[in-house]
């Protein structure tokens, strides 16, 4: 699968661009903050219907419009799809496959496989648990139509939970055990089905995220990903009502595959603490490469591989050896943004396959 | 929007606080009442007057009505033996409409949803309840949305009922209602109320 053609209306800091991509190499050039990562989000917000960067949809329309759009134009099997995101201030935001409005966004979920990867992805090893659980989770509900139901059904239960033992707590309303008997019925239900599938998805990125990780480094260490949860622990049901008491204390719920998390080992060290910060790099590299694999082998597409900025502050030869290992892995189309882009120009041609080169000036292709 | 008169800005601004109104089609009504004769004006705002001082809930099913006891709840000829729960008017309506059913109703007014602000106190779940108490009834079918609110909703009722000796059942679920109206189709619906089951509380 590749995109064609973006078509961008006061996206970011674009008022009016179209441009059209080769389906093998796409190199983005220019200054700092000219637009290479905006052009990124802009294919990112077609692909999964939301900014990779933002989650306020109003900070991406190009200050004082009033809406914006962007239109792709994919290839997938021999079939041309036209996809479009736009959004207008105090209204909701609208995705539309080849004209039609979806009736829930979540229905483009997948369709579009893209991986981006980004100097901010380093966030997944150095931040809190939830930057993994919103890794994995992103890519699960890509490959699983099923598991992202499943996950909003459970995160909107846990909202209504926890509002109730808010209120509670608050007084407002009197304690009903048989309505908090109406949440933890589903929730526990969906805890089970949304931790088998965690498990089992988890193992399965784990064979490719080695093989990867192995590829991209000489390194001897044994890397791991270990798969935390609650509901590893014995009847997890009567662990869930036992802690109701400390629940309502805390007015929140203190149990269950939110609070999950993923382990990454070096030996016997974590990742994030003893990993230097190469082995962080690569890492966080392999992770994404790793999705990359998955995602190809649930979809049956190729997905568009974005990288920004992953050039930056590596020397020319682990450059190369990055650029053959990507080669490597797809055959599909990938963008690639360089604000020195000399360098890795003379790498990228090693490749063979068909490079565009685009300049970006602020916010125009010239 | 610029409105160079203040009497058309004031009524384009009742108009569009209407749900589902923007301001240009309120402007598109409000120039269109203007065009009509002063009756059709007139007209309307009695019917909106006489609607807001004389509209009432129905005291056994909470039905919107224009008197104490609804005309469902005063036909003697229903099966006062059946109950169907409903989230609003609307559901009533579109249940009528198929000609299907013959019991009577109870109006919930909403679903549960402690986000909303909205529990078992805010509807009237306690007056169903109590309606049920009395030996009357035998069966109560939950007809509610299948929203996740709904099926809160139901899960609880359901285990509040248990406890009684009524019949629970529940109508085939991906029947639109509560506010899905427009989607409802009344064969489907007519035929899911025929073939209702017995919930498994
Ligand atoms: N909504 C917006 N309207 C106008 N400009 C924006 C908007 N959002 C971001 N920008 C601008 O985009 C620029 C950053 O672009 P970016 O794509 O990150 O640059 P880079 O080429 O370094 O990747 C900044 O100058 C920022 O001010
Ligand atoms: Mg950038
Ligand atoms: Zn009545």
């Amino acid at each position: 699968m590749y995109i064609e053609k973006l078509n961008v209306l006061n996206f970011k800091n674009y008022s009016s661009e179209e441009i059209s991509f080769s389906p093998e190499i796409n190199l983005v050039t220019g200054l700092n903050g000219s637009g290479k990562t905006n052009l990124l989000d802009a294919i990112h917000c077609l692909s999964l219907g939301k900014s990779a960067f933002s989650t306020q949809e109003q900070n991406l329309i190009l200050t004082n419009q009033p809406f914006l759009s962007a239109l792709g134009f994919f290839q997938k099997g021999n079939k041309s799809y036209e996809v479009r995101y736009d959004y207008q201030k105090g209204s909701k935001k609208v995705i539309l496959l080849d004209g039609k409005a979806y009736d829930r966004l979540s229905d483009h979920i997948g369709r579009f496989p893209v991986v981006l990867i980004n100097p901010d992805d380093q966030k997944i090893i150095r931040e809190g648990s939830e930057e993994r659980r919103k890794f994995f989770d992103q890519l699960f509900c890509q490959i699983d139509h099923q598991y992202l139901t499943q996950l909003m059904h459970y995160m909107h239960l846990l909202k209504q939970r926890n509002a109730l033992l808010k209120e509670w707590k608050e007084g407002i309303t009197k304690k009903d055990f048989v309505l908090l008997d109406s949440y933890d019925a589903p929730l526990i239900r969906l805890n089970d089905e949304l931790h088998q599938k965690r498990k089992q998805y988890t193992q399965h990125f784990l064979t490719y995220f080695l093989l990867q990780y192995k590829k991209l480094t000489e390194d001897k260490e044994h890397m791991n990903i270990v798969y935390q949860s609650d509901l590893f622990k014995s009847d997890f049901p009567g662990l869930f009502q036992k802690n109701r008491e400390r629940d309502q204390i805390l007015e929140r719920t203190t149990l269950g595959i939110h609070k999950d998390d993923f382990l990454f080992t070096l030996g016997e060290q974590t990742v994030k603490h003893y990993g230097s910060q190469g082995q962080q790099k690569s890492f966080v590299i392999a992770l994404k490469l790793a999705q990359l694999e998955m995602m190809r082998e649930f979809s049956k597409t190729e997905p568009i591989l974005l990288l920004d900025d992953i050039f930056d502050k590596l020397d020319d030869e682990r450059i190369h050896h990055l650029v053959h290992n990507i080669a490597g892995t797809t055959k599909g189309q990938i963008f690639i943004t360089d604000a020195r882009p000399e360098r890795s120009m003379e790498i990228i041609r090693l490749l063979k396959r068909e490079i565009r080169i685009f300049h970006i000036d602020k916010g125009k292709v010239i | 929007m610029n409105i160079p008169s203040k009497l058309i800005e004031e009524a384009v601004e009742e108009v569009s606080k209407l749900p589902g109104i923007g301001k240009k089609t309120a402007l598109r009504l409000v120039l269109h009442l203007i065009k009509q004769d002063a009756k059709a004006t007139y007209g309307l705002s009695d019917a909106l007057k006489n609607l807001r001082e004389n509209i009432t809930h129905c005291t056994v099913c909470h039905n919107l009505s224009d008197d104490t006891v609804c005309s469902i709840c005063s036909n003697t000829h229903r099966d006062h033996k059946t109950v169907c729960v409903v989230e609003d008017v609307r559901d009533v309506m579109a249940i009528e409409n198929t000609m299907q059913y013959r019991g009577v109703y109870h109006v919930l007014g909403g679903v549960i949803s402690p986000m909303n602000r909205i529990g078992p106190d805010q509807l009237t779940i306690e007056s169903l309840l109590q309606r049920l108490t009395g030996n009357q009834v035998e069966e109560v079918i939950l007809a509610l949305s299948t929203t996740m609110e709904g099926d809160t909703t139901a899960f609880y009722l359901s285990k509040k009922i248990k406890t009684l000796e009524v019949k629970i059942t529940a109508i085939a679920r991906g029947i639109p209602l509560g506010g899905e109206l427009e989607y409802a189709d009344e064969i489907t619906l007519g035929r899911s109320i025929i073939t209702r089951t017995l919930l498994e509380a």
